[in-house]
């Protein structure tokens, strides 16, 4: 369809068109609107002697309802770097996956496996760029030729690296267990169990924490994804499948009515078999 | 190859870039609709005017500091390759790769939110091919 009053191609990227028509009709349909789906969530990382170990709980919310009891927020970056989203759950979920396309070119390309400073770099002046608006607090973990590390990116672009990191909502909860439980040069099950109880304060502390524990660890031979790690002791008996067995209903009666057919007309035909 | 005025990609967008698109500076209220005071002084999104002028600030500051540590020669010679690359257009109601420019951005080799919204070539909307034409050519 042609229309007269477009003169050149529309730009590609974000179209802010609607936004001052959105604008005008927030006050008006304020309950209808619907929430976006955040991950208001509990995320950890700890560096350990020889990897990372990051860790998160597996609820996403919808302001006050569970929107995913079993939502997956360790993202695939590379196959050595991973990273834990939390913010809006549709922002983390496209930005991990950007970055990890930009890497893998990247990795095509160059023939090398990336570095997890350069996965920071590029998160960063992506979330810089947009001013807050992608609300995506990720935390990177992964170990390269240059050692292991852990980095966090808020949504306004700062970056930072420690040894042991935490966001999202539950984040104090996880950081107190975090600052009194890290050593360096820590082993890997201790880790583990580290991350674990850091993760389970959140879920404990945290209401839009909770659900399942999922666990990922790092190492040069390779990433251990351990989803779940620990199952929640809340689970509903809900079945997926509504589909009853034969004998579930009882049979009360049984009529039978033997239909009655008559023959109108008989034709043969024969088939030629020669 | 089409020569007009608006045939180029701009060079920048001026700050108050919500100015009137018609001929003289008024609105052109055939065309366009009608305009308020408000749409014109601030735009609906905070990310709206940063976005638009995003690549040519990013070329300017790129530009200035090659010159700053090459001397003039380097932004000069790559802004001729640039302005050849842009004049290898299809006709303006088309859409045209941009390949050789994208390869001069680097664009090639990586994927952002231009590349997955707001596709042109999946555009659903065509302007009307004379119009856009004109307009190119600056005769509109």
């Amino acid at each position: 369809m042609a229309l007269s009053n477009v003169l050149h191609a529309p730009a590609a990227g974000f179209n802010f068109d609607h936004a001052a028509r959105n604008a005008e009709l927030e006050g008006l349909f304020d309950a209808q609107i619907p929430k976006p789906v955040k991950t208001g969530t509990t995320i950890a990382g700890v560096v350990f002697k020889d990897g990372v170990v990051l860790g998160a709980d597996t609820r996403a919310t919808s302001s006050e309802i569970v929107a995913d009891k079993m939502c997956s927020k360790i993202h695939y970056i590379a196959p050595n770097i991973y990273c834990c989203g939390a913010g809006t759950a549709a922002d983390t979920e496209k930005t991990t996956e950007l970055l990890s396309s930009n890497l893998t070119i990247f990795s095509l390309n160059s023939g090398r496996n990336p570095r997890v400073v350069m996965a920071v770099n590029i998160l960063q002046e992506m979330l810089y760029r947009y001013h807050g608006q992608i609300g995506a607090s990720l935390i990177l973990g992964g170990v390269d030729c240059t050692g292991n590390h852990l980095y966090t990116v808020g949504p306004y672009g700062s970056v930072n690296t420690m040894p042991y990191l935490a966001m999202g909502s539950g984040d104090l909860a996880a950081l107190g267990i975090l600052e009194d439980g890290y050593k360096p040069d820590l082993e890997l099950d201790k880790a583990k169990e580290l991350v674990r109880a850091a993760i389970h304060a959140g879920v404990m502390n945290d209401l839009a924490s909770g659900n399942n524990i999922d666990i990922c660890v790092l190492t040069r031979e390779g990433v251990d994804h351990i989803r779940p790690y620990q199952v929640s002791q809340y689970k509903d008996k809900r079945k997926t499948k509504y589909k009853y067995g034969a004998g579930t209903t009882a049979v009360l009666t049984e009529k039978v009515v033997p239909v009655k057919l008559e023959v109108v007309e008989e034709t043969v035909q024969r088939m030629d078999t020669a | 190859m089409l020569n007009g005025r608006r045939g180029f990609l701009k060079d920048s967008v001026p700050v108050a870039g919500l100015c009137p698109q018609g001929a003289y500076g008024i609105q052109d209220c055939l065309r366009s609709g009608f305009s308020s005071v408000k749409n014109e002084l601030l735009p609906s999104h905070p990310l709206e005017l940063s976005e638009k002028n995003f690549q040519p600030n990013k070329d300017k500051m790129n530009f200035s500091t090659l010159r700053n540590i090459q001397g003039l020669h380097a932004p000069l010679k790559l802004q001729m390759e640039y302005r050849a690359a842009r004049q290898i257009q299809r006709l303006p109601f088309l859409p045209s790769s941009n390949l050789a420019l994208d390869t001069l951005r680097g664009n090639d080799e990586s994927i952002g939110f231009e590349d997955i919204l707001c596709d042109p070539a999946q555009s659903e909307m065509m302007g009307e091919p004379h119009l856009m034409v004109e307009y190119n050519l600056g005769l509109l």
